[in-house]
């Protein structure tokens, strides 16, 4: 079994834990430092969520919940690859997503903004990459909304990830955000992260090539995984 | 070195993290080998790990995710290793994994379960493991926990809490974000 150690996590291009403009914070966010603990076999493996077969229709949200026909809304896909910092492709990484409808509200027994549901969606997908790293899933994309921070706050447009790579000590929760949205550099959860540029990767691009042609458009949304350190062995060029 | 690409940053789970990654827990059905709060191996003792995670004012966080992987009842990990995930209760904010009792996965480290912790107002997932109360010998030569005081390895040291409704054996891990307690939370 492959036990290099994963490179230790840049926290400088991670959200601050305690950032006051996000009130759930301010109780939620340990005010001690982290303990740095060397890595072992456990963090280095992970559970192989990404090789048990998944539903056919799991990738597809528009037609995953649909009752009486599609999902109402902009029909988008959205797709991209997984890769580690070392710009390799994660093949069988577990993509899991949530997201609210085109009117901004979720599926769920807590969301009680006032945006009506839409009987065809549930806003839940999974999909697996694919030996390229490359992923995709077909959805609408999703309403701002308003929630309780600082009076009525908005979030922009976005889609919630989850990601399992091949290790413990990958793992990932995210949010991507859409190209071009003015609520963006408004959104409190968003500034949790100082650094605009660090905030730039979590924006999805539009791309118009990849569309489908009278049918869907396409955003582009890349995910960076940890990698695992260099070893001299990988270096060497085969056969040598 | 400079080339490498830099990890996609965390945004918090927030609080409907169930429609993606808990279905079942709000009345939906569990999608196809969707990961739950039960372990199935037969590799070791059948134990229930219960808790909550608990706020700096004191109230437990009820929207809170929470994902384990350890080694099996035999201290193998990679394939053999044993992954689950729970939500809080809505109500009590309590979570409940059933698992099998990890064997040591490394020369020298006592047996411990890694814990993931996701909720609204975590906006990068918290990293902490539980120990149990009945290694003390081996806690006391784990030469991660000998880094540590006294009172923080107190903090990621489960309780013996009787058993289960089943007879099975039951410990209790709070998870405290804030406080004089905090959990020790871990860069690994």
């Amino acid at each position: 079994m492959t036990t290099t150690a994963f490179y230790r996590r840049d926290r400088t291009q991670q959200p601050l834990p305690l950032s006051p403009g996000y009130k759930s914070t301010v109780l939620r966010a340990p005010l001690r430092p982290l303990h740095a603990l060397e890595q072992t076999a456990l963090e280095q493996s992970g559970p192989a969520l990404g090789h048990t077969p998944l539903g056919p229709l799991d990738h597809d949200l528009i037609r995953n919940a649909a009752t009486t026909g599609d999902a109402l809304g902009e029909r988008i896909y959205v797709f991209g690859r997984v890769l580690d910092e070392n710009a390799r492709p994660v093949p069988n990484a577990l993509v899991e997503v949530w997201q609210a409808n085109a009117a901004g509200r979720y599926a769920h027994v807590r969301d009680g903004y006032l945006a009506p549901l839409d009987p065809n969606f549930t806003g839940c997908g999974r999909c697996v990459s694919d030996a390229d790293g490359r992923y995709l899933f077909r959805t609408i994309k999703p309403g701002p909304y308003p929630w309780p921070n600082n009076g009525s706050d908005w979030r922009p447009a976005h889609i919630h990830l989850s990601v399992f790579g091949e290790a413990f000590a990958q793992r990932l929760i995210t949010q991507l955000y859409f190209e071009g949205d003015p609520l963006i550099p408004l959104c409190p959860i968003v500034n949790t992260i100082p650094d605009k540029t660090v905030i730039d990767r979590l924006v999805a691009r539009l791309d118009m090539r990849n569309q489908e042609p009278f049918d869907c458009l396409a955003y582009r949304f890349d995910i960076v995984l940890r990698g695992r350190r260099q070893t001299h062995f990988e270096n060497r060029t085969e056969g040598l | 070195m400079n080339d490498r690409l830099k990890e996609t940053p965390s945004q918090t789970a927030g609080p409907y993290v169930h429609i993606g990654t808990a279905p079942q827990t709000i009345g939906r059905p569990a999608l196809p080998n969707q990961p739950g709060p039960v372990i199935e191996s037969n590799t070791g003792e059948v134990i229930v790990i219960e808790g909550r995670v608990i706020d700096g004012a004191g109230a437990p966080v009820r929207d809170a995710m929470l994902e384990i992987w350890q080694a099996d009842g035999m201290g193998r990990v990679g394939d053999y290793g044993l992954f689950a995930r729970a939500t809080a209760d809505f109500d009590t904010g309590t979570f409940r994994f059933q698992t099998v009792r990890p064997g040591p996965h490394a020369a020298g480290h006592a047996p411990h379960v890694a814990v993931l912790i996701f909720a609204r107002g975590i906006n990068i997932h918290l990293h902490t493991r539980m120990y149990f109360p009945e290694d003390r010998e081996a806690l006391a030569k784990d030469p991660d926990m000998r880094r540590l005081e006294p009172e923080a390895v107190a903090t990621l040291v489960a309780t013996e809490a009787g058993q289960t409704e089943n007879g099975v054996p039951l410990y209790r891990f709070d998870i405290r974000l804030q406080g004089k307690n905090e959990t020790v939370f871990f860069d690994i």
